[in-house]
């Protein structure tokens, strides 16, 4: 297969970046979309060329690295599935692609598609826990949990925290992300204690990162690698409203 | 006599680890906050110890090479984790669990440690439910299990097919919950290039910020090394593309010895390779095999015609078909432990059964399990694999059956650790599966994640205040003493090396290359004659390397290359020592199969000779390794041949 890429290359947080042309020859369908970024990289450095450069690492789908925008879709154009796990046999012989990195305020670019996504981190230091020190926990089976709250809660976990969701996001919101760590505590009794807290601290700290605020169009679950539904967001919004309440 | 000090506290075996708990010194709450720590790795290992530590009040510093430590590869585990608590009624106990580690590792395991990992493994269970880690649970609400390759019990928790990613999210969350609290400064996008030792200890280390390329120095009273396995070393494997071995190299060229570098997992249940192109192996879970059926034709016919295409998996009639685990190993069957599964599947390809174009690879059949369980209930219990399967291969394992083959998985070998998991470098530390000490020489499925958690919860809080009690009157170093100046010299000259040669050739031609060696000499079945040959193939491309390589851009950017060059520099020395370590051990035992030591296929261990674990202590990169025995002494087990049949 061969293909026209159009990738934004942009040297360093500071200089101004823009679309370069590449043409690739020679690939195979089953070829993943990195490595087909692979092949292109590879023709770069023997030409003496700057490789493009890219987050990437467990190439399974659920370290979160990966993180391209190809033709105006986070992760591109398969449902469901990171960048790492997109084939190129889900484009046709010839196709010209776009590749680009997750574009966001609270994302900045550090080189070429690779962003800073430490934003997401510190919220998550913010509540995205539960307060137990390590040897304080009682048996673990002392407190059952209904089956159907534990699998919501697991539907939730799922979350690996790529930024497809505020990547699609024409808001740049990160609420689906935030939500998700947010319902799975939520859904848990483990989460109890502390929900009121979580719910407003980690939010806080959401709003400061710059994130923008969610308009309820869906993108984010449209675009989400793990499915990671938007009933989510409702549940964090209730959160919120309810520990506002009590917290004042 | 053993030459090295494994530091076994005394006493019965089960009492040990109390014992020690109890005699070891502590540090007062006042003086925790004065000594500092450094974590280089956030996976289960060190995601868990350092925010273990910082709870404890010591005052950490943590660093990975990724963008967040939720990435570390800790995450892509999937089939689960083991813990004796017996709550299916069906037997289990600390001893059984601690047995079957043991003769899973083919006894070649330290017994004190493996008892107290056996043991330790309840709280860990504990530990993340508490967290809010949503295992799987039944209908009552409690937690529920499934059994795992090389066990007859059912032990294995799991939290769908993401065990390892909610494990290490609950680490990860207590680790920002620290950093939150600014126990823990976080320092991301950070490699690991140089340890440094003031007097015979460690004190501190020079780590590479990524993103300008400068090298930056920090100080700790103590260093902890949670930096994962080495399996990149063949290149193809199922490890995540940046995992590497530079951090504990580096260590070992410091002083610190590497345990048992030949020990290697080849794990059964991959999906095949199908190009030169391909960057990384896919792991399918072991937890597959509880209702997956493993076969190839009986026939070398049949598997040619399904090879080019002319028949398919259902032309084979049940009677045509070897479901080969199932009839060499009747009482483990699929669920044999991971060396044998894999020697079992390489054995049938090399007779010309294999399945798939490259001949390497055989079938992993659910038709059984869909027929009595319903489709509903196996996808529901294998979550996200089958889909995963079905985007990366465009076939639908519900309707055929998965095709897969051994592949590169998981290292047993390590830097050496004493019990308190020092290595033999005063106040240096190794956990997870860096070091090399619980699972010998094979591990079972489901220990990874018990023995990273383990070493990082419940080992290490209490151990490294044995070695910092006495280190209270240490004040911090200024980093411009002359060993961080030292260090840090040492690693610009190499960078500068290196972006300097210029050469022809990329940084993947040489890995790709080495790999290839390792494969072929060091893989599944080795030779004294081709692990020989290896070695000086090896010296080869190391010589090679450093004169031909060609890595763009500059030292002080943001350059991957150059990241992955350094650890491809790396990687070779190690596959030097590890083909000295499989050449110089004379028998087959777990992962470590040699060609000359068999019977009829199964491996032949020799007690006699080889009860020990091979720590070298690197010399120079021109010269031979010196060889330290740790007699392995087995108070409490009798040494058997291991038979799963």
């Amino acid at each position: 297969m061969k293909f026209n890429l159009k990738v934004w290359r942009q040297k360093n947080a500071k200089a101004e970046g823009k679309l370069v042309d590449y043409t690739i020859d020679n690939i195979i369908p089953d070829m993943s979309f990195l490595e087909m970024v692979d092949v292109l990289n590879d023709n770069l450095v023997r030409k003496g060329e700057d490789p493009i450069a890219f987050d990437h690492d467990c190439r399974e789908g659920i370290c979160g690295m990966c993180s391209m925008y190809i033709s105006g879709r986070a992760h591109g154009p398969q449902h469901a599935a990171t960048t790492c796990q997109l084939y190129m046999r889900s484009f046709k012989d010839g196709d010209t692609i776009y590749v680009e990195p997750f574009r966001a305020g609270a994302f900045p670019i550090i080189k070429d598609l690779v962003t800073d996504r430490s934003a997401f981190d510190r919220i998550i230091s913010k509540g995205g826990f539960v307060s137990v020190n390590t040897g304080q926990a009682q048996d673990a089976n002392n407190l059952p949990v209904d089956k159907a709250f534990a699998e919501k809660a697991m539907d939730a976990a799922a979350c690996i925290g790529c930024g497809a969701c505020v990547a699609a996001c024409p808001n740049s919101a990160a609420m689906l992300f935030v939500s998700a760590k947010i319902s799975q505590l939520a859904l848990l009794p483990q989460g109890g204690p502390e929900r009121n807290n979580r719910a407003i601290n980690m939010v806080n700290q959401m709003d400061e990162e710059g994130f923008g605020s969610c308009t309820n169009i869906g993108a984010c679950e449209a675009e989400c690698p793990k499915e990671i539904k938007l009933t989510n967001i409702a549940r964090m919004n209730r959160e919120y409203l309810v520990a506002s309440l009590i917290n004042e | 006599m053993s030459e090295l000090n494994s530091k076994i506290p005394e006493g019965p075996l089960a009492e040990k680890w109390d014992n020690y708990k109890e005699h070891a010194k502590l540090v007062n709450p006042a003086n925790k906050r004065k000594l500092e720590v450094i974590v280089v790795g956030t996976g289960l290992a060190g995601a868990s110890a350092a925010a273990s530590l910082a709870e404890l009040g010591y005052s950490v510093k943590a660093f990975c090479f990724q963008d967040s430590p939720r990435r570390a590869h800790s995450i892509a585990a999937q089939g689960g984790i083991n813990a004796a608590k017996n709550y299916k009624n069906d037997g289990d106990s600390v001893f059984r669990l601690f047995y079957d580690t043991i003769k899973g590792g083919d006894f070649r395991a330290r017994e004190a440690n493996v008892y107290r990992l056996a043991d330790v493994s309840r709280n860990i269970i504990d530990q993340c439910v508490a967290q809010g880690v949503p295992f799987a649970r039944d209908y009552g609400g409690l937690l529920d299990n499934r059994s795992f390759g090389g066990s007859q019990v059912s032990r294995t928790f799991y939290a769908r097919g993401q065990t390892g990613q909610q494990l290490l999210l609950g680490a990860y969350g207590a680790l920002e919950r620290q950093i939150g609290l600014g126990n823990v400064k976080m320092y991301s996008r950070h490699e690991m290039v140089e340890v440094v030792t003031i007097d015979g200890k460690a004190r501190g280390i020079i780590a590479r910020n990524l993103i300008t390329g400068e090298l930056e120095r920090y100080f700790g009273h103590a260093v902890i090394l949670a930096t994962g396995g080495y399996g990149n070393v063949f290149f193809l494997s199922t490890s995540a593309m940046g995992s590497n071995v530079t951090a504990a190299w580096k260590a070992h060229k410091k002083g610190a010895y590497f345990g048992n570098p030949c020990f290697t997992q080849i794990h059964p249940t991959c999906i095949p390779v199908t190009g030169e192109y391909q960057s990384k192996l896919t792991l399918m879970s072991e937890s597959l095999r509880n209702d997956g059926r493993v076969w190839v034709p009986k026939t070398k016919e049949d598997a040619k015609a399904i090879r080019e295409g002319k028949k398919t998996a259902a032309d084979i009639k049940e009677d045509e078909r070897d479901y080969y685990l199932e009839r060499k190993y009747p009482s483990f069957g699929n669920l044999s432990p991971r060396d044998i599964a894999s020697r079992a599947a390489k054995e049938a390809c090399d007779d010309g059964r294999g399945i798939v174009p490259s001949g390497l690879g055989v079938f992993l059949d659910f038709a059984d399990a869909i027929k009595r369980l319903g489709v509903d209930v196996v996808k529901a219990r294998y979550g996200e694999l089958f889909p995963m399967y079905k985007n990366i291969t465009n076939e639908d394992p519900l309707k055929t059956p998965m095709k897969i083959y051994p592949a590169v998985h998981y290292t047993m070998g390590g830097l050496w650790v004493d019990y308190e998991l020092m290595t033999s470098v005063q106040g240096l530390y190794c956990l997870g599966e860096a070091n090399f000490s619980d699972h010998g020489a094979n591990r079972l499925g489901a220990s990874a994640l018990m023995q990273g958690l383990a070493d990082g919860y419940f080992v290490i809080p209490y151990t490294i205040g044995n070695y910092l009690s006495s280190e209270i009157f240490t004040k911090a170093i200024p980093t411009d003493h002359p060993a961080f100046v030292e260090a840090e010299s040492v690693a610009k000259e190499r960078a500068e090396k290196l972006i300097g040669t210029k050469g022809k050739k990329t940084v993947d031609d040489f890995h790709k290359q080495l790999g290839k060696i390792m494969w072929e000499y060091c893989g599944m079945a080795r030779t004294a004659e081709g692990l020989t040959h290896a070695r000086k193939l090896i010296q080869d491309l190391r010589k090679e390397f450093w004169s031909n390589v060609n890595i763009p851009g500059t030292l002080y950017e943001f350059n991957p290359e150059f990241d992955k060059a350094g650890r491809v520099a790396d990687f070779i020395e190690l596959g030097e020592l590890m083909v000295i370590d499989a050449l110089n051990r004379n028998e087959s035992c777990g992962g470590h199969f040699r060609l000359e030591y068999q019977d009829e296929g199964e491996a032949k261990r020799d007690d006699e000779k080889y009860a020990y674990v091979s720590a070298w202590e690197h010399t120079s990169v021109d010269a031979d390794p010196i060889l330290h025995k740790e007699e392995l002494v087995y108070e409490n087990i009798k040494l058997q041949v291991r038979s799963y049949k």
